[in-house]
């Protein structure tokens, strides 16, 4: 057997989509986070309700690293219809778990192989109702592993009792399975595999959550008053978590709502009620994916010219059309970007964790407010719908930002000085009434026609582009307003990275590997909003190199990149792919090595030491700029072609 | 109660709001002369004005269309969201949710409610939000000069279009089979009964359909259409006479009405609408009744008009959802933001 290996390994279960596998899946998922082992659990789901194959990963990383993986170590099948490609699935030197009953050959002999008796086990306990014995069945994987690998059986408890709200019936019929379990296989497997969990104490003080909850509480925390929806994948548990944590969160002695929650009938109805309400005063939201956001482009136009304020989360699957409605994607940026006909620029926040989906689940509101716009959130399937180790939520530090909202005395004291688009304070963002204001002075009339100053009809040539000329400088001004980017450097770095939302994961191991495997050190900037800071215009003049990672097929952020930065676009190198599975290190970092121009030695040195120099100039645009230039002549890539150090990297890719 | 006074050399009656008639128009019309939609216009001026509504309590929508540039020539002083084609319905939802306590006036027409917006128009009729739906129903696209809408009827002949083939929507019907709780039909050439039926509207607690043929003189006004001048003029055919009586006048109807010859109903807030019978002998309150007299309508070819259902017995919209005594729209961080000890509850759930 190979040196023992701990904490450092993947962990895929294959069962039948619907069979009841996701509370065994969480439940170890839960135990090995609560051994204090860093943890990730991603479910690879498909479009179906019953039937189908469906795989859960967990991977298992004593250094923190929670993005998925491609190679599994362990693998447990509990599906006859994936039996086959599941066992070619697990690595040289892997374990594979199955259920005996499956009567399939195995045909590799450089694995460990561990039947499971799973029918026997859980009929051998009469406390289990012959109708739940399938659903249970699903803990005796979880209790063979507890042997096999050494999961604490106190863990698990502690993770069933979490799942079952601690309803003892349910805890118990599942913890004797996995009891049972892991007494048979301490009786009747030997094991062959180096693959072992230990406790450490690298969770203490993290929580677990998905991205879609957290982003319901961030709203919930936000002050949220009106939603509306309608069921979409990935984006439905968003909006299902505020109704499940509203009534508990916004408890109120009198038993009455402060809140209303629409589904609608579908999402043009949603978005449409959300701006109803946006309009009339309330900070107001709805969720949806893809194929909904295409649905609310006429009236993301509407509101973006009317200057209602909403909130959109956007949890993206892959797309076009209705795509692979349960595999993730970031492929809606451009698409957001624009949404709407004619000249519309849509603020976007791009949460990159489940931490900051609860954040931003606050500050879209204040955003949205403040800038009196729509402010589109982008999440995705991955960060939406898997559980994710994370910092816990911050209860936001500033009050709510209602931006200028005037009422009845406020227009007294001005004595009907008040036009709704009228721009008072120079920077674009007008002062606006909502309806229920008691003042003769406070109601005007919205239109998504030509409206002049004051909200009346108008089709004057220079009343229209004035107008459009005061929503570009309300577009300018809202970049001092929305979350700056998230610099990850690293000490001598030569080129960028730039990324967004959920590969952020993915971006810090692979940027890790770069530096530890291939001698290539980057510095890495994740962005956080649309439209771009300052800071990363900053950034991108340090390098020669900055690469551009997102799961799309065009490199949308790269267009938008270079569209704001013609001048820097050859600097610019896309990495993009989409195949609808969450990012892993491995594709960013071969991504990165294909598209990686090597820098001659002499001119890496230099770039290094002024990178290293302009770096805490980030924030002074002007320095940097200054020695970006500077940088910029003593550095030289080589135009095209590869070295031989280039061609050692594709080889090392290629292995 | 509102103190503003008529303006200064004005011989203006003012209301118990204290308002003059003046403080409830609009912006000058800018539809053709003649338009059915002006007709409209006036009397929801005057029955609000009658019915002493304050203008900052009424909130003003539309989609697109001739029909709904209309919310434009009333209430200068209320509210106004004229938002997309067909749309107007969810706008509508949403923005009631801002102030519970203010009512709704939607107009939209026969091409923005009954063929792009069919769906938000059954849907709102489902939820029965708190406003006045008023479709402007003259069975054509007026602003894009003169096509076929969907209430058109089979053979209308039309310049430039052809003949109409196919079978019209009718919007009371499609209201009735979504649950309304209040449909009434309505002639812009009967302007008595247009009035009276916005006054029972504006009472009703919940969504109420106001139907008004109303004629478009520049596309669809000749004297065999079916929304026509002459043609409802010569087929209407009124269920009854109706007449609003607003919560402090109730003596009034025990004087002028005699038992059995009228039906009253009461509305949420007091008030009674009185339908006097005509030939028939009609109850508002049954929608077989409402469903058979639609279809005996559309058999002879008549205009049935008046208050064809109403159920006051429902709930609308906000009411379903509990809300606090205050409008949420004047909700602060206090109301709105969970305490800070509820920060570390939700992160113990996070597991």
């Amino acid at each position: 057997m190979a040196s023992k290996v701990v904490n450092d390994f993947s962990i895929i279960v294959g069962t039948v989509n619907g069979s009841g596998s996701s509370t065994a899946n969480n439940t170890i998922l839960r135990a090995l986070f609560k051994m204090g082992i860093p943890v990730s659990g991603k479910n690879l789901f498909p479009s179906n309700i019953q039937g189908l194959p469906t795989w859960y990963t967990i991977r298992i990383s004593k250094d923190g690293f929670t993005a998925r993986r491609d190679e599994q170590e362990i693998v447990v099948a509990m599906n006859p219809a994936s039996f086959a490609r599941d066992l070619a699935s697990v690595v040289p030197g892997g374990a594979f778990f199955y259920a005996d009953d499956i009567k399939q050959p195995i045909t590799r002999a450089d694995i460990a192989a561990y039947p499971m008796p799973v029918k026997q086990i859980v009929k051998s306990d009469p406390n289990v109702p012959s109708d739940y014995r399938d659903l249970v069945g699903n803990m005796v994987y979880v209790g063979v592993l507890a042997t096999m690998l050494g999961i604490s059986l106190d863990a698990i408890q502690a993770a069933l009792n979490f799942h079952f709200k601690g309803k003892q019936k349910p805890i118990d019929m599942n913890f004797n399975t996995v009891k049972a379990a892991a007494e048979w296989a301490k009786a009747n497997l030997e094991k062959k595999d180096p693959f072992h969990v230990e406790a450490m104490n690298k969770t203490e003080g993290m929580i677990m959550a998905d991205g879609n909850t957290a982003a319901a509480i961030g709203s919930i925390f936000g002050g949220i008053q009106f939603a509306a929806w309608y069921p979409i994948t990935p984006a439905s548990s968003l909006a299902e978590s505020l109704n499940e944590y509203l009534p508990e969160l916004r408890k109120r002695e009198d038993g009455k709502h402060t809140y209303a929650v629409v589904q609608a009938e579908d999402e043009l109805a949603a978005i449409g009620m959300a701006i109803g309400a946006g309009w009339s005063g309330l900070r107001s939201m709805t969720s949806t994916s893809g194929p909904g956001l295409s649905l609310m482009t006429e009236f993301a136009g509407l509101a973006y010219y009317t200057e209602v304020p909403i909130v959109v989360w956007d949890v993206q699957r892959i797309g076009p059309s209705t795509g692979l409605p349960t595999r993730t994607s970031q492929g809606d940026l451009t698409f957001v970007n624009f949404m709407g006909h004619g000249d519309t620029q849509q603020i976007i926040l791009l949460p990159g964790n489940v931490n900051e989906c609860f954040e931003f689940g606050w500050r879209a509101f204040d955003v949205a407010e403040h800038m009196q716009t729509p402010v589109f959130v982008l999440s995705d399937l991955d960060m939406g719908m898997n559980q994710w180790m994370s910092r816990p939520f911050e209860y936001p530090k500033t009050p709510m930002d209602r931006g200028k909202v005037i009422w009845e005395q406020d227009l007294e004291e001005l004595k009907g000085n008040w036009g709704r688009y009228l721009d008072k304070d120079g920077d674009g963002v007008p002062y606006r009434t909502v309806p229920g204001n008691k003042s003769p002075l406070s109601a005007y009339f919205t239109r998504g026609t030509g409206h002049d100053e004051y909200a009346k009809y108008s089709e004057e040539a220079p009343v229209w582009h004035r107008n459009m000329e005061r929503l570009k400088k309300k577009y300018n001004t809202a970049r001092a307003y929305v979350p700056k980017p998230v610099l990850h450097p690293m000490k001598g770095a030569t080129v960028g990275i730039i990324g967004f939302g959920s590969t952020e994961a993915a971006i810090l191991e692979a940027q890790h590997q770069l530096a530890a495997e291939h001698n290539i050190k980057a510095d890495f900037l994740r962005v956080r909003a649309v439209p771009f800071t300052k800071e990363i215009e900053a950034f991108i003049k340090q390098y020669d190199e900055v690469f551009v990672v997102e799961m799309d097929r065009d490199g949308q952020l790269n267009q938008l990149l270079t569209i704001e930065y013609p001048e820097h676009a050859m600097r610019f190198k896309s990495v993009a792919f989409g195949d609808g599975m969450p990012a892993s290190a491995r594709w960013v970092r071969e991504g990165i090595l294909a598209k990686f121009e090597t820098v001659k030695p002499s001119a890496a040195k230099k770039a290094a030491k002024t990178a290293a120099a302009a770096r805490p100039a980030l924030n002074k645009a002007e320095a940097s700029r200054k020695e970006a230039k500077l940088k910029k002549t003593a550095t030289k890539t080589k135009p095209a072609g590869k070295t031989s150090k280039g061609k050692k990297q594709e080889a090392n890719r290629s292995r | 109660m509102a103190t503003t006074l008529p303006m200064a050399g004005t011989t203006a009656q003012v209301n118990l709001a204290g308002l003059a008639k003046n403080d409830y128009r609009g912006a000058p019309t800018t539809l053709c002369q003649g338009c059915g939609h002006n007709s409209i216009a006036n009397q929801i001026i005057s029955a609000l004005f009658e019915m002493n509504v304050v203008p900052e309590n009424v909130v003003k929508f539309s989609g697109i269309g001739c029909s709904s540039k209309s919310p434009t020539y009333f209430l200068n002083r209320s509210f106004g969201f004229n938002g997309l084609h067909g749309r107007m319905p969810s706008v509508a939802t949403g923005a009631l949710f801002g102030d519970q306590f203010l009512k709704g006036i939607g107009v939209s027409g026969d091409g923005d409610s009954a063929s792009i917006g069919m769906g938000q128009f059954k849907h709102i009729v489902r939820r029965n939000v708190n406003m006045v739906y008023i479709i402007e129903n003259n069975g054509v696209y007026g602003l894009t000069k003169g096509q076929f809408s969907a209430t058109a009827e089979v053979g209308l002949k039309l310049k430039k279009q052809g003949t109409n083939e196919y079978m019209p929507v009718d919007i009371c019907m499609e209201a009735l089979a979504s649950n309304a709780t209040f449909v009434a039909r309505s002639f812009a050439g009967n302007p008595k009964q247009v009035k009276e039926l916005l006054k029972a509207a504006l009472s009703h607690n919940g969504l109420a359909v106001l139907d008004i043929v109303s004629p478009c003189v520049t596309f669809n006004n000749q004297d065999t259409a079916f929304h026509s001048y002459t043609w409802g003029k010569d087929h209407e055919e009124p269920l009854h006479n109706i007449t609003y009586v607003a919560p402090r006048n109730e003596i009034i109807l025990e004087e002028e009405m005699k038992e059995g010859e009228v039906r009253e109903v009461t509305m949420h807030d007091g008030s009674v609408v009185i339908l006097k019978n005509l030939d028939k002998d009609y109850n508002p309150t049954s929608r077989f009744e409402a469903l058979r007299v639609m279809e005996e309508a559309e058999r002879n070819g008549w205009l049935v008009t008046g208050l064809l259902y109403v159920d006051t017995s429902k709930p609308s919209l906000t009411e379903m959802y509990n809300l606090v005594d205050a409008p949420l729209n004047r909700l602060g961080d206090a109301d709105l933001r969970p305490a800070p000890d509820m920060m570390d509850k939700v992160n113990a759930l996070m597991f």
